[in-house]
């Protein structure tokens, strides 16, 4: 193709290039089919039943009148649990990143490193942490406390990396101006870095908020997988929406797998709010220097 | 400071130490502080039953045993059934995500338009942001019975079924990484091969791929550090039957899944069973960690060469 001269004409069609164009929209088209099969699948098979039964009352090993309140209400404590837990730790330690730490010391280089790490250790090891030094080290018991905890360190990467970009997107010239007027480091962090940035803190912080509480294996490994038929309180038992989802989906009966399907509709449903908080606030408030 | 110099009339003295400012420093340095002891308190909350349990199970039974029947009276601890069952499944999930996921990146930083690749982003980030356990009923109940329906003979808890979803599950993940290092690709390189008369699939294969390598295997590497701690699709899915086959029809239990089912149950502290769980959940961390240090890496790699 490269040694002959091609004749100077109307160029060859490329069967090549069509063919790869073709390839790359399939592999495009397979993760957007499965998603709409998936969904779709989900919806048939639960949408029946997603009642006020589902909502509102306790479970039962009658899957006619089980319900999924403790559940749904667990993860909403967890979920406000998290995020404050998690938001102020996470922008502290971002700040502390971006705005004080000195790079070139060994230490600020550690901690950088070990924040990326953390972020890619399996959500299950965070469960086994939990188990032997949460709930049995400092004897907290199998609460939804101890939960939080645990969601929350594993939510802290996510969220400490997020709100690091949205530090670093504020232009130097405001700091720069804010000095230029005596403002001392902490007044320029305070009053023009963190309010600037916090738009991309909140989304960040809302998406990381999503997954946390979808997250089913280290509640499951600090034993949140137990029949809990009260509203949960913090410091009590408890089981969460994706563990009673588990529960359900084990059960032999295939009426519990459609159960299963609805309390799944529950979770996307509040997750695609979470996620539409966050696009809404990404798009409206998010500053373009 | 330079603004002292030019106040003339002010009378200069050093200034005032502010105390509140260091106080600052040292609560913000406290909260970075909590990730460290975390990492700590994972490997000590690891190591600790390990250490135990090796004392009771030689490293050579554990990890050269081909018998992996902890829960029994008379327990058989040979590791290598789980770390099979874990890299067959990651097997069939890189399958699928490592081809389609560096497909979607090609198409989406070299072929679509920015309308499509408006729509295609947010797209890709709820199927990221969908949580395991629905990809797990997803594989049970929806696609081993579609693999039954289009004729192959697969278990009710198969590896075929759990390795493909998850493979879909880690799409975005290889594509958003993929993508990424592609876009840092100057865009000179690409005048250059269009001058030399290239087509778009040549200078998209021969010239933005290669270029992007570094952080494309980093996505890759990602992909199976992610697939091998995946927990709650092969706890759904693939079933926990500890044994060495290749065949995907059949049921083999991960690591993760051995983890997950054992813990549900109230494993008496200090009992072998429970010391086994962090045998298993450090070997999970050690792996898992090296292929992340490995990736770190070669994503720092590209944004060296090109940022």
């Amino acid at each position: 193709m490269s040694t002959a001269a091609a004749p100077i004409g109307r160029p060859r069609r490329d069967v090549r290039g069509g063919l790869f164009y073709l390839l790359l929209l399939f592999s495009v088209g397979l993760a957007l089919l499965t998603l709409a099969v998936l969904v779709g699948d989900v919806i048939l098979d639960g949408g029946s039943w997603v009642t006020k039964t589902l909502l509102l009352d306790p479970p039962s090993v009658d899957p006619e009148i089980a319900g999924a309140r403790p559940a749904i209400l667990a993860t909403i404590y967890l979920g406000l649990l998290v995020l404050l837990l998690t938001v102020p730790l996470g922008v502290a330690t971002a700040l502390y990143l971006e705005e004080y730490a000195d790079k070139e010391r060994w230490y600020n280089r550690f901690l950088e490193v070990n924040i990326q790490n953390l972020a890619g250790v399996p959500s299950i090891v965070y469960g086994i942490l939990g188990l032997a030094f949460i709930v049995r080290g400092i004897g907290l018991g199998r609460v939804l406390l101890a939960g939080a905890i645990i969601l929350t360190l594993l939510t802290l990467p996510t969220v400490i990396i997020a709100s690091r970009e949205a530090i670093r997107a504020v232009p130097d010239s405001i700091r720069q101006g804010a000095y230029a007027l005596g403002a001392t480091h902490w007044q320029v962090v305070r009053r023009q870095v963190l309010p600037a940035a916090i738009p991309g803190i909140a989304t960040g912080s809302i998406l990381a908020l999503s997954r946390a509480i979808g997250e089913t294996a280290p509640l499951l490994m600090i034993g949140a997988l137990t029949y809990v038929s009260f509203d949960p309180t913090i410091l009590g038992a408890f089981t969460a929406l994706p563990v009673q989802i588990y529960n359900w989906i084990r059960q032999p009966q295939d009426e519990f797998k459609l159960l299963a399907a609805a309390a799944i509709i529950v979770l996307l449903v509040i997750m695609l709010l979470l996620n539409s908080v966050a696009i809404i606030i990404r798009n409206r408030y998010q500053k373009r220097w | 400071m330079a603004v002292h110099d030019s106040a003339a009339p002010l009378t200069l003295r050093a200034p005032r130490r502010r105390y509140s400012e260091d106080i600052v420093r040292i609560v913000l340095l406290m909260a970075a502080f909590v990730s460290v002891v975390t990492t700590f308190a994972i490997i000590i909350s690891l190591l600790r039953p390990a250490i135990e349990f090796f004392t009771e199970i030689s490293p050579w039974e554990f990890f050269a045993g081909t018998t992996w029947t902890p829960l029994f009276l008379e327990g058989e601890f040979g590791v290598v059934p789980l770390l099979v069952g874990t890299l067959v499944i990651t097997f069939w999930a890189c399958l699928v995500a490592i081809p389609c996921g560096l497909g979607t990146a090609i198409f989406l930083s070299e072929y679509a338009n920015p309308r499509v690749r408006a729509v295609l982003k947010p797209v890709l980030e709820v199927l990221a942001g969908i949580p395991t356990i629905v990809y797990g009923y997803f594989a049970l109940t929806f696609f081993t019975p579609f693999l039954r329906d289009i004729g192959v003979q697969v278990e009710i808890f198969n590896v075929l079924a759990a390795g493909l979803v998850m493979g879909v599950m880690l799409i975005p993940l290889v594509a958003s990484l993929s993508e990424d290092a592609m876009f840092a690709v100057p865009n000179e390189l690409r005048d250059g091969g269009y001058a030399l008369g290239a087509t778009r699939r040549q200078v998209a294969t021969r010239i933005v791929v290669p270029a992007a390598t570094s952080g494309i295997v980093a996505s890759f590497v990602l992909a199976i550090s992610r697939g091998i701690g995946e927990t709650m699709i092969v706890l759904i899915a693939a079933g926990q039957l500890a044994q060495i086959s290749a065949d995907p029809r059949v049921s083999l239990e991960t690591m993760t899944a051995f983890i997950g089912a054992t813990a549900q149950g109230d494993v008496p502290t200090g009992s072998i069973e429970y010391k086994t769980i962090f045998a298993v959940g450090l070997a999970l961390f050690v792996i898992t960690l090296a292929m992340n240090i490995v990736s770190i890496r070669l994503v720092r790699r590209f944004r060296e060469v090109y940022e």
